[in-house]
């Protein structure tokens, strides 16, 4: 069977299981241990939903008579009615909270919501994550248990389920997993069951910023700035559908951090060429960002902005006014130094950011521009 | 999630508060400083923050490459080279306060007399391989 199409199905069918009297833990992978199944199988089914709950169904009692007669007297699971399909949309929709639930750290959230959610194996996780596959079962297992006792049918804060898919999302693709494009998948999912202004807010930012993937990184990985990236290349259907989900979003008149910077990213990407950038409404939305959190990262993207709205000395005021410590400070310092045509201090900041580097595409992109600053300055061309 | 390494030194770290060297302590302290670094590594695997553990012997050699058609150059150990690495655990966790936290825990291995090393134990963040998801608009 197709295994993306079966993948859809899994919160669904947890939420069969659990509302027929299985724990969440069990019913997870009784799911898991169907969707095995089913990947495997050759045969052609009609009915993948119905499949999937009977044969998940079936591994969970199996795996609960394999447990202790105690436990098996407590299951009243066999007497419980068939639930009508029509509330398996909330089934997916509390499985996304109880995945995201507070008690979790961010990283088991994570884990989870790839698996529950998701219907990622165990091993497809441990590989986008680069860790080994029993740690990874492990961190899910205890995950399980944190959020066994939760009951399931209690809502929580849907800005902890943002915080989740945003971080899968941020992971971006480096096994053979594409963690983007699955976190795109779960919130467009969440999208078309909850009407919160910032479900599509998220939707559009990610959406926004998957459309100009391509242009992003060249063939052999090296990072192409916004400015220099080649926009036919952007993929405009996507970028389409995130401007309307934006718009949709932005006439509820509810802003929110993601759809504040949905809207960055749509300015950038109506924008023909790099120099047609509406640099002043994008400085204003910076302007609303940083109201609406007081996020330091989110100051220091505005300087940057004030910098092509205002001129590169603007810029450097503005950024004169944060903390050097914060993450890509150096980075934001050399390229407006560059722009102020302070040659010999953009080298020696990017040199500097370069060090400072949180991921090697990263430093290479950052050593590079030193190099080159210092190669015009030695007048090597 | 980062990783980070935490990483043993044979020598260049600065001396231990508890510096006895393994060879002057009873068996029994060392079979429990052993048992102890087997527990702290089982531990982690339990809460999914163990990557991998690896221990190096001392002996080594520098390598070098000596030109097109020539072998390479093999030289050393050198005994005054400053750093010697012992052995590395790499962990993924939430923080970087997490990674202190577990670093100083490896730490408190127990040493001669059963009392804690206080080793100095370096943890040095990993750089991340993915390409990012958002645009590098300034650098």
């Amino acid at each position: 069977m197709n295994e993306s199409l079966l993948r859809e199905l899994v919160p669904a069918v947890i939420g069969v299981l659990v509302r027929r009297g299985a724990g969440f833990a069990a019913a997870e992978d009784a799911v898991q241990d169907a969707l095995v199944e089913a990947v495997r199988g050759e045969q052609e089914v009609r009915d993948p939903k119905g499949w999937l709950i009977t044969v998940a169904w079936r591994k969970f009692l199996d795996a609960a008579r394999a447990e202790t007669s105690r436990r098996e007297r407590e299951l009243r699971a066999d007497n419980e009615p068939e639930p009508g399909p029509a509330e398996s949309a909330d089934d997916t929709l509390r499985l996304y909270f109880l995945c995201a639930h507070p008690s979790l750290t961010p990283a088991s959230a994570v884990a989870l919501t790839l698996r529950a959610v998701g219907g990622l194996t165990t091993r497809q996780i441990a590989q986008a994550y680069l860790v080994p596959e029993s740690t990874m079962a492990q961190r899910i297992s205890r995950a399980k248990r944190t959020v066994e006792g939760v009951r399931f049918t209690r809502p929580g804060d849907v800005a902890t389920v943002l915080r989740v898919l945003y971080l899968v999302f941020n992971e971006g693709y480096s096994g053979d997993v594409d963690l983007a494009a699955e976190a795109i998948r779960l919130t467009r999912q969440l999208a078309a069951m909850t009407r919160h202004e910032e479900v599509a807010g998220l939707l559009a930012l990610m959406l926004l910023h998957h459309a100009r993937r391509p242009a992003r990184t060249t063939p052999d990985g090296r990072l192409v700035p916004l400015a220099e990236q080649d926009r036919s290349t952007w993929d405009t259907r996507l970028i389409a559908e995130g401007v309307e989900v934006l718009q949709a979003a932005l006439a509820r008149d509810r802003l929110g951090e993601f759809q504040a910077q949905a809207a960055i990213a749509a300015l950038h990407a109506d924008a023909p060429a790099a120099e047609e950038t509406d640099w002043v409404q994008i400085v204003e939305w910076y302007d609303e960002l940083v109201r609406l959190t007081g996020n330091p990262v989110a100051r220091l993207n505005r300087a940057v902005a004030v910098g092509e709205a205002d001129g590169p000395h603007a810029g450097l005021a503005a950024l004169a006014e944060l903390d050097p410590g914060l993450p890509r400070h150096t980075a934001a310092s050399a390229y407006l130094h560059e722009r102020a045509g302070d040659r010999p201090a953009a080298a020696r900041l990017y040199a500097d950011a370069a060090r400072k580097a949180a991921s090697l595409p990263e430093r290479d992109h950052l050593t590079r521009q030193a190099a080159r600053l210092n190669a015009l300055l030695r007048g090597d061309r | 999630m980062a990783k980070y390494l935490l990483l043993k030194h044979y020598r260049g770290a600065p001396a231990s508060a508890n510096d006895v060297p393994m060879d002057q302590w009873t068996p029994d302290e060392v079979a429990a400083h052993i048992q102890y670094m087997v527990d702290f590594a089982a531990r982690l695997e339990g809460t999914g923050e163990f990557v991998d553990s690896q221990g190096l012997s001392p002996e080594g050699n520098f390598v070098r490459y000596d030109g097109e058609g020539r072998p390479p150059v093999v030289d050393g150990p050198f005994a005054e080279t400053k750093d010697l690495i012992a052995g590395w655990m790499v962990i993924d966790v939430d923080s970087l306060e997490r990674a202190h936290e577990l670093a100083a825990e490896l730490s408190a291995a127990p040493g001669a007399g059963g009392r804690p090393l206080h080793e100095w134990l370096e943890v040095r963040p990993f750089l991340t391989m993915h390409s990012t998801v958002f645009d590098r608009v300034a650098d």
